[in-house]
Order: C-alpha cells, then structure tokens, then sequence
C-alpha cells in the first residue's frame, strides 16, 4: 500500500517536472521570438554609443535619432510610397482574385476547371526565374519608378484565388437561384450577397497581401531605380550602406518599418494566420 | 420548346459571366509568370552583355558550372535547406504540440509572441540580427561583460558563423509561421484522441509519435515543400544579413543573380539560365517531397 502510494506520489513529481519543464521552454521560446524587436524598439530610443553598450532599457535620444533619421534619408517619402503600393495592390488584388475565385467555383465546367489547375502551377514558379523578362518587359513599357509597376506582378496569385474558391464553396446555391429569380443580376449577386458574407475570408486575404507587400524587397530593388519612389525597406537597407552605423537612427528607420505590420498583427492575429494556411471558410 | 431554348441560352449567359469574372486574373497570370518564364527560357540560351544578345545554345547552363561563385552559392542554398529547414519545422512541430494542449495556460499569449517575428519585414530582421551580431554588437557585449572573450568576435566575418547567424535568424523568422499551419491542423484532430492515449498513460513523446506526426503529415509536407521553395529563392537576408560576404560564403543563388543582372554590366542570358536552375530545382525537389510523401503511407 505505501508502495503504491510513493510510486504514485513519484509519477506525480515526475509529471509536474514535465509540466514546468514545458513552460520553462515555452518562456524561453516567447522571450527569444521577442528579444529582437525589443531590442529594436529601445535601441531606436537610445545614442549609438549606448546602444553598442548594451543598454535594453528604453532611453530618450528618440528625438535626436529621429533628427538625424530624417537629416539622412527622405523617410516620409518612403513611408508614403510604401502605404500607396501596398493599400493600392490589397485593393486591386482582392477584386481581381476574389470575383475570379468565385467565377471558378460558382460556374464551374471542366473547362474551368482545367484553367484553374493549370493556374496552380503558377504557384512553383520561383520570382527569380520571372525576374529578368519582366524587369525587361517594364522598362519597355515605361513601368518602371509607378506604382503600376509595383503591383502589376502581384496582383493576381493562385493562393489568394484558391483562398476564395475555397470559400465560394460554402456560398449557399439556393441563394444565388432565389437571387435570380428577384432579377439581381449576376454582378449584383456577386457584390451585394457574396463580398458582404465572406468578411473573414477578404480579412485573411487582406492582411496577408498588404504584409507581403509591404515586406516586398527585390522587386522594388529592381524597378525603383528613382530616389523618389523607393520603399521603406528599401530605406532602412540603405542606411546601412555606409561605413559608420549610428545605430540609434538606424534601428529607429528599422522600426518605423516594422511598426505598420506589427500594429495589423496585434489587430487581426487570427486573420493574419488564416491567411497564411488559406484556412478560412465562410 | 421556347422554355428549352431560354434555358440554354440562360445556361451560357452564366458560362460566358464567369469566364468574363476569372479572365483578368488569368490573365495576369499568363502575362506576369508565364510568359516571362517562356522568355526568360529564349533567354537563357542566349549570350553577351546589355542589349547585345546572340544565339549561345546551352553555353550559358555550361559556364554556371564553371562559376565558382554561382556554385558557391548552390552549395550555400543547400546548406541552408539541409540544417536549416529540419531544425525549423521540428521546432514548430513541437511547439505546437506543445501549445494544443487544453490544460496549459497563457496559451494565446505564448502562441502571439512566437508568431510575431512573421510580422517583421524580412529587411528589418536581417538589419536586426546584423546589428546583434556586429563586431561591436549586442551579442558581443554580452559575451565580453561574461568574460566568454576578449574582444568583439567577428560573427560576420568568418564563413562558418555567418551562416551559422543566417540559419538562427531564419529560424526566428519562420518557426511561428510553421507553427500556424501545425496548429490549424492540430485543431482538426479531434482531441478526444488525446484524451483517450493520455488515459491508456501514453508518455507525451509516444503520443506525439504515434498520434500527432501521422495525422499531420499532409501538413508536413506542405510545409516542406513551402519551405524548400523560400529557402532556395533567399534574396533579403543574404542581401542586408551578409551582404553574401565574406568573400561569398553566404551569398544565395537570387542574390548572385542579381549582382549578375543589376549590379555588374548585365548579363541577362547568364542570369535566366541560372535562374532556370532554380525553377527546375524547385519542381525537382518538389516533386521527389510528394513522392516520398506519399510512399511513407
């Protein structure tokens, strides 16, 4: 009977040594996914000097780093283009690939069908190896330094049509047959009963385009060839170009960069990871 | 009659709406990945510098096996998919093991701190980790004040760990962003399962084992495949981490490419070739993943 007991008592012990093993690495995980943009955050608060000295503790150089962040580099410009591309392609984007999704599913045939699989090998094709032809392709076309130019490659994705495909799926038919029989016509069906229903769907396609829009770098790097019209990562890569970092300013250009996302992802984390997984339904 | 007749015209009215709803995005597909690969294809079988092009043939897919450089930075991709890719997906794999358990607490905390680095732009995290890892560094500070070393250790400067530094800021970058797939189809397992094995004393390492790596392996392939496609077009973090250097120990393939195209006196045949190499290693090693997938039955 004691037996027991102590045997019990020890596999007892031995599962709580396994439970706080587990939060002690979930904490030391968190902590790390963290540390970066924490140090990021109180370096952009911090002199260069005090920033090489380690200090993690916020400070009040903003102002001054902030001074010298814009004495360097035009940061509103780049700010404004940044937004004006990104807002522009998650609007565009969205229309384009969310009426094609539900073309593709709610009039589907065998012919669309076959379009949509061929569609889908579009999503192996790697940027680089489309690069080059359309770099040519642009500066033909006088594409280069427009914001046309930024979203023209990016609008139409065979993730976010499959995303919305995916979704058509659970658009209720009899709806759209009552719709007809009303007289709604079928661009009416779309706009008034299909765009209004599937909210969660257009916020996960929605933050995921604005995010890798936002986040886009080569091609910007490639077509933005005017000083006017480049990004803020772009910006922020610039800044390291020279021979001293001060790295106060620097961090601040960094964080200036990251905080547009990481406000969208504090707002719409669900979204956010629905869109990444394509995982969302009605 | 007349109602046959309407409702087939009815019929290819709705055909004829829904070409017309997915013609522009099929369009820009063809336009903006299609064709430029058939172009960049013609390309790649042609020689010489700027606009002055000539048929080369297979010319240019010999001389990428004779460039040091681009060769180097095949192997450097390679590095980065074989420790890099393993490493990250186990992390996340257990991870979110870890965080679908219902009895642990601040679970959407932990999950929003180690899905955050997902909301970082890829240029802000490698100027990030530079920074950390310079020679005057975070990092460094931190060893020196622990009495580890002397003097600031030039992370960066050495081939082995620049791309050791690579590989952990990759890993911080992407773990939470696999995580989210293991979750969402964590969520789809009934968790009955669990509670049944937890009853039978099923140790967490034998469920895990037994009940969570089998039911996720479409994830897990999908996962591999995605991952294996984004590490072998890596272009921010060789760019802003390393700058490919020292002397090209860290450069990616996309990065060398783009030297080859924008930064010397262009080379486009040069480029399109080697970056048909990448196009066809993508769906080599796409392929060769669903194979292996789907034997493992």
């Amino acid at each position: 009977m004691t037996d027991m007991k102590r045997k019990n008592a020890a596999l007892r012990a031995k599962k709580r040594m396994i439970k706080a093993l587990q939060y002690i690495f979930l904490i030391l995980v968190s902590l790390l996914s963290i540390f970066p943009l924490y140090y990021m955050a109180c370096a952009a608060t911090n002199k260069s000097v005090d920033v090489i000295r380690g200090k993690l503790i916020p400070g009040n150089y903003l102002i001054e780093n902030f001074k010298s962040l814009l004495a360097a580099q035009n940061v509103g410009g780049a700010m404004i283009n940044s937004f004006k591309y990104a807002i522009v392609l998650t609007l565009v984007s969205l229309l384009i690939c969310s009426i094609a999704g539900y073309g593709f599913e709610i009039y589907h045939n065998k012919r669309k069908d076959f379009v949509f699989s061929m569609i889908l090998l579009a999503m192996m094709v790697p940027f680089a190896a489309t690069l080059i032809p359309l770099f040519q392709m642009f500066s033909r076309a006088n594409l280069l330094n427009t914001t046309l130019g930024f979203i023209l490659p990016s609008i139409s994705t065979p993730f976010l049509i499959m995303m919305f495909r995916q979704s058509a799926r659970s658009f209720p038919h009899d709806l759209i047959e009552a719709a007809r029989i009303d007289g709604v016509s079928e661009v009416g069906i779309f706009f008034r009963m299909f765009f209004p229903t599937m909210r969660s769907t257009y916020a996960a396609a929605m933050t995921i385009t604005f995010m890798n829009a936002w986040n886009n770098y080569l091609w910007p790097k490639v077509i933005m060839m005017d000083e006017k019209s480049i990004t803020m990562p772009m910006l922020i890569a610039n800044l390291t170009a020279g021979y001293l970092t001060d790295y106060g300013s620097l961090m601040l250009g960094v964080f200036l960069c990251t905080i547009p996302t990481v406000i969208i992802f504090f707002l719409l984390q669900n979204s956010f990871a629905n869109g990444i997984t394509g995982a969302v339904k009605g | 009659m007349d109602g046959r007749k309407k409702s087939f015209t009815l019929a290819k009215k709705h055909d004829l709406t829904g070409w017309a709803f997915l013609v522009p995005a099929v369009m820009l597909i063809i336009a903006m990945n299609f064709l430029p690969m058939v172009q960049a294809l013609i390309l790649s079988l042609k020689t010489g510098v700027g606009a002055n092009l000539r048929w080369g043939g297979a010319t240019n897919y010999i001389r990428m096996f004779q460039d040091k450089v681009f060769l180097q930075s095949l192997v450097n991709n390679f590095i980065y998919l074989i420790i890099q890719v393993p490493i990250m997906l186990t992390l996340a794999l257990v991870l979110a093991s870890l965080l679908n358990n219902k009895d642990l607490r601040f679970k959407g905390l932990f999950r929003t701190a180690i899905f955050l680095p997902c909301a970082t732009s890829l240029v802000s995290y490698a100027i990030i980790f530079r920074s950390l890892f310079s020679v005057d560094g975070f990092i460094n500070t931190v060893l020196i004040k622990f009495g580890l070393l002397d003097t600031g250790y030039n992370f960066l400067g050495h081939a082995v760990s620049a791309r050791i530094v690579i590989i952990i800021a990759l890993v911080w970058r992407w773990t939470g962003y696999n995580m989210v797939f293991y979750l969402a189809a964590l969520q789809n397992i009934d968790y009955s399962v669990y509670e049944a094995a937890k009853i039978d004393g099923a140790s967490p390492l034998q469920t895990f084992r037994k009940i969570t790596a089998p039911l996720l392996k479409p994830t897990i392939l999908l996962t591999t495949i995605i991952s294996t496609n984004g590490t072998l077009q890596l272009f921010d973090e060789s760019v802003n981490l390393t700058n490919g250097g020292p002397a090209n120990a860290t450069i990616t393939m996309s990065h060398y490419i783009y030297n080859i195209s924008f930064k010397y006196v262009p080379n486009f045949g040069y480029s399109a070739a080697m970056s048909y190499l990448i196009l066809i290693l993508v769906a080599v090693l796409a392929f060769i993943q669903m194979r292996v997938g789907d034997k493992r039955d």
